[in-house]
């Protein structure tokens, strides 16, 4: 387990977290390479199905980041965001699965180390809480597929 | 519409246990609309289930088809390539729906996956409220258009009852009185004295007290 480097999808808005994203890696601010990061219009285009299907394939954490609260360049894509996230973690919660391991995230497009903090934190959360429950029980060949 | 809403996942789970191949079905029409069981809901419950086998070390295939409607033969029919290769069906379809499958295909268990609920309107994203008992007498005509069989808790025909307080219903301060809105509606179409009519004691029969209902249209039926 002390070596465990999770897996982490994390869903980013155009208009903000990854430009953060870019904003970090033009100040040399390091974040884990655990993190896979996946372009968004908005994220209010991520739907629960994204974040079930990123766990489903072997994710062992998955985040949403969005734009600060208001700020939504659609209005509130990163409101319906943030519900979407809520269901999903009720579902894992019936599942028997860690909520923590979704979370949704909200930061503008010029907080560059807010992002690797961010990163670093969600990062650390989940090697705590280990692998994905699908990978502790010999289906780590299955969830890779 | 036909309105539902998704079983808790373990009753679901529990259902489909003894069984590794799934055949899960959607319907296009009212719990698409209602967000139960459309393809996307089919999609979510695959992603769910597969989530609870790979907890459980197990390996489940699930097939997911969502047809147009599940309460029509024609569309039922296109399940058959695929049911040999289930050893189980689950139905996102309201009651009909999982009827008409399990009629069709006899010798394969099906499971219900949603709680069909009733006859409602959206009032908005997300939101839906029951508008229709289907009594098979409808009254909305002398009504002003609000339905007392379905809206009034009582289902009272001849105003409201002692339990209405300041215009909403005694069993929750978020439900209306139903006669406080007909009241209403009535004044604003200038019908008060419609208000005075009495109604008869209401025939139940076509409303479901007679037994199963059914429609034979003599021009149509073949």
């Amino acid at each position: 387990m002390e070596n465990f480097e999770p897996e982490i999808v994390a869903f980013c808005c155009h208009y903000c977290a990854y430009t953060a994203a870019d904003m970090a890696g033009s100040k040399r601010i390091s974040y884990p390479s655990n993190v896979k990061i996946i372009r968004v219009p908005c994220t209010g285009k991520v739907d629960a199905i994204h974040l079930m299907k990123a766990l489903e394939k072997g994710a062992d954490g998955v985040y949403v980041a969005g734009c600060l609260e208001g700020d939504c360049h659609f209005k509130n894509g990163n409101i319906r965001a943030l519900a979407r996230v809520d269901r999903v973690k009720k579902q894992l919660t019936e599942l028997g699965w860690e909520p923590e391991r979704v979370a949704m995230v909200n930061m503008s497009a010029g907080m560059g180390e807010t992002f690797a903090q961010v990163a670093r934190e969600f990062t650390e959360t989940i090697k705590k809480l280990g692998p994905s429950p699908g990978k502790r029980t010999g289906n780590e060949n299955k969830v890779a597929s | 519409m036909i309105t539902a809403e998704q079983k808790p996942i373990q009753e679901i789970i529990q259902y489909i246990a003894p069984y590794d191949r799934i055949l899960l079905v959607g319907c296009n029409e009212c719990v698409t609309v209602c967000a139960a069981g459309g393809r996307k809901e089919v999609g979510l419950l695959a992603s769910a289930l597969h989530l609870n086998s790979l907890k459980q070390g197990k390996t489940i295939d699930i097939k997911e088809i969502t047809l147009e409607r599940q309460c029509d033969p024609e569309y039922v029919e296109e399940l058959a390539p695929y049911i040999d290769g289930a050893d189980a069906v689950v139905s996102m379809a309201c009651g009909c729906g999982v009827q008409s499958v399990a009629g069709r295909y006899k010798n394969s268990p099906v499971f219900p996956a949603v709680n069909t609920r009733f006859m409602g309107a959206s009032l908005g994203q997300g939101v839906w409220s029951e508008r229709c008992k289907g009594c098979g007498d409808c009254v909305l005509g002398i009504t002003g258009g609000i339905c007392p069989v379905a809206r009034c808790s009582k289902h009272l025909l001849n105003g409201p009852c002692g339990g209405t307080s300041n215009g909403q219903c005694e069993i929750s301060p978020d439900v209306e009185c139903a006669w406080r809105l007909i009241w209403e509606r009535l004044k604003a179409l200038g019908l008060e004295n419609r208000y005075e009519d009495l109604m008869n004691a209401k025939d139940w029969r076509p409303g479901g007290a007679g037994g199963p209902g059914k429609i034979i249209r003599e021009d149509l039926a073949q």
